[in-house]
């Protein structure tokens, strides 16, 4: 169970995420939805303590998240883990050691620095590729993967962290189709799976409503919508996204082209 | 621990995970290998290059007690009673040395701005992701290695039996030997760029000139500046030394007084040139952050 009071953060004059009060169950899948620069970034960021918070409090189990340090802290975001749009892996390292990354907070510094995983952290590491279908590619350099394969060794690192949370930036936005639904696929089975919470960025209110159980939509930095998917009418979708409602409802089908092809510059002279 | 896990994560059975295992290992094995054969290698050619430039550690303990020797000889006497006048005796020719020092820092300043441009106008050539010909690309990276090669006392010694004593000659050498040297960096730094911008310049019709301006330089300069700066501070050093073949500065009064063996004098240079090299570390460190200050800020 986490609660949010409060929270808030100010970078100088502007308000990134202003006074959002929240309560969030265990095991839940919350998408999080809203215009770009809503605040949907800097929400996670300070969950997981990434970004430092200005105001306002965060509870998980009765502990304040908001006032540890040092080891705690590092525990914390562990706990808490990070996905990113652009993976955040170290291209240069092969992929099991991006996964066992994950292992990290748990570790002794000098098996970390001599990369001398035990065993059982191997173990897990690969039990955790193999749950996506990429354990063979253990040994390989993680910046020679393509981008679904990539988030997957993030999201095996994320769950070698034997966290009760996950926090997922955009984790799709730079993917195909094909590649959103096998991430988005595996967010489920680790939410039904493991009974790990998940809270996800999305800017796809489709997605967002095949996957989550629960929406909270922000708008400049408020959360203007806190509901099941179910409630989130179209009114209520252009009030977080403005004009765009249609576009992002996807309720017109398929995109009409905004000029006619006739105005575009030269096209006359054809 | 604070946060108690909400399950346990359950490993594959051994059967399934002993086959990942073994191949993970087996690609590492391979790679630790070339690890230890570097290593071999390295050590190798520590044992050749010892052997071969005659490296004797007995020698140099058994010796090492005279090093201390030539520092004890320039010491000045300083007595506590007549301090003010024995200091005004060690610096006796304060002035004098201040205005070569201030000369050193000129000809270094100017070998570093004219070596620094003639580095920034080679340094896009020299670069394999900008120059496709392998030709233009291959010449000027043998100039640049010319260049910076050839040691810049040799350069002075030459420029001095053209040109004349005087500082002019110094200029030139530090100025070819910094071309050469920041030519390197600077094509190095560029040759680390983001990519994805000068597709992006080329793709809309830019030039190469065009591209080089709009999609290189805005991510390589405050490199450049740096690379610019602390060769600047190598410059100090490197001019102080010029006047020894009589290129201009300090090196000239300091080489006389190693010669002619005015030990108080050669301590009293030395401290002037380290002080000033110093407070030239601190200047260019304040400049370097304050330029990194306004890239963040913009």
């Amino acid at each position: 169970m986490m609660v949010i009071e409060g929270l808030t953060c100010r970078f100088g004059e502007k308000v990134a995420v202003s006074d959002v009060n929240l309560e969030i169950g265990q095991g839940a899948f919350i998408g999080v939805i809203g215009r770009s620069g809503a605040g949907k970034s800097t929400l996670l960021r300070m969950i997981n303590r990434l970004q430092p918070s200005s105001g306002g409090a965060i509870r998980y189990d009765g502990v304040d998240v908001t006032a540890l340090k040092g080891r705690d802290l590092r525990l914390w975001r562990a706990q808490a883990a990070m996905i990113f749009q652009q993976f955040n892996l170290v291209g240069r390292l092969d992929v099991l050691t991006n996964v066992l990354m994950g292992r990290l907070s748990t570790m002794p510094r000098w098996r970390a620095l001599s990369k001398i995983w035990s065993e059982e952290d191997k173990a897990v590491a690969l039990t955790a590729l193999d749950q996506f279908d990429i354990a063979q590619l253990a040994a390989q350099r993680a910046d020679s993967l393509s981008g679904g394969q990539q988030q997957r060794v993030a999201i095996a690192r994320a769950l070698v962290q034997e966290p009760g949370l996950i926090l997922a930036d955009e984790p799709i936005a730079s993917l195909d189709p094909r590649n959103t639904k096998v991430v988005m696929d595996a967010l489920q089975r680790i939410n039904k799976h493991f009974g790990i919470t998940v809270l996800c960025n999305l800017h796809s209110l489709d997605l967002a409503r095949t996957y989550c159980d629960r929406l909270i939509g922000m708008a400049a930095g408020r959360v203007v919508f806190d509901g099941a998917p179910e409630a989130l009418t179209e009114g209520v979708a252009r009030e977080l996204y403005g004009l765009e409602a249609g576009e992002v409802m996807d309720m017109h089908g398929a995109a009409e082209p905004e000029f006619e092809p006739a105005l575009m510059p030269g096209a006359a002279a054809v | 621990m604070p946060f108690p896990l909400p399950h346990a994560f359950a490993t594959l059975p051994a059967e399934q995970l002993a086959p990942l295992a073994r191949h993970y290992a087996a690609a590492m094995a391979s790679r630790r290998r070339h690890v230890y054969i570097g290593l071999a290698v390295i050590a190798v050619c520590i044992a050749l290059s010892s052997w071969m430039g005659e490296v004797k550690p007995a020698v140099f303990l058994t010796n090492a007690g005279r090093l201390g020797n030539y520092f004890y000889d320039i010491t000045p006497t300083l007595t506590f009673a007549n301090f003010a006048a024995d200091l005004g005796e060690w610096f006796w020719n304060l002035d004098h040395w201040l205005k070569l020092l201030w000369d050193t820092i000129l000809i270094a300043y100017l070998g570093t701005l004219f070596g620094g441009l003639g580095a920034f106008c080679l340094c896009f050539l020299a670069s394999a992701n900008l120059v496709r010909s392998p030709w233009i690309r291959m010449g000027v990276r043998r100039f640049l290695e010319f260049c910076r090669t050839v040691p810049e006392i040799v350069f002075a010694l030459l420029f001095v039996v053209a040109f004349g004593l005087g500082p002019m000659p110094g200029v030139l050498a530090l100025s070819i030997h910094t071309m050469g040297a920041l030519g390197k960096l600077f094509a190095e730094v560029v040759e680390n760029i983001d990519m994805k911008p000068v597709d992006g310049a080329t793709a809309s019709g830019a030039d190469w000139v065009q591209t080089v301006r709009f999609a290189v330089l805005p991510q390589v300069l405050s490199n450049f500046a740096s690379y610019g700066l602390l060769r600047f501070e190598e410059n100090v050093r490197e001019a102080a030394i010029m006047g020894f073949v009589g290129a201009g500065g300090i090196g000239q009064d300091l080489v006389e007084a190693v010669r002619k063996f005015y030990y108080s004098d050669v301590s009293a240079i030395l401290l002037l040139i380290i002080g000033t090299v110093v407070i030239i570390d601190l200047v260019t460190e304040r400049v370097r952050h304050a330029l990194l200050g306004t890239e963040r800020r913009s």
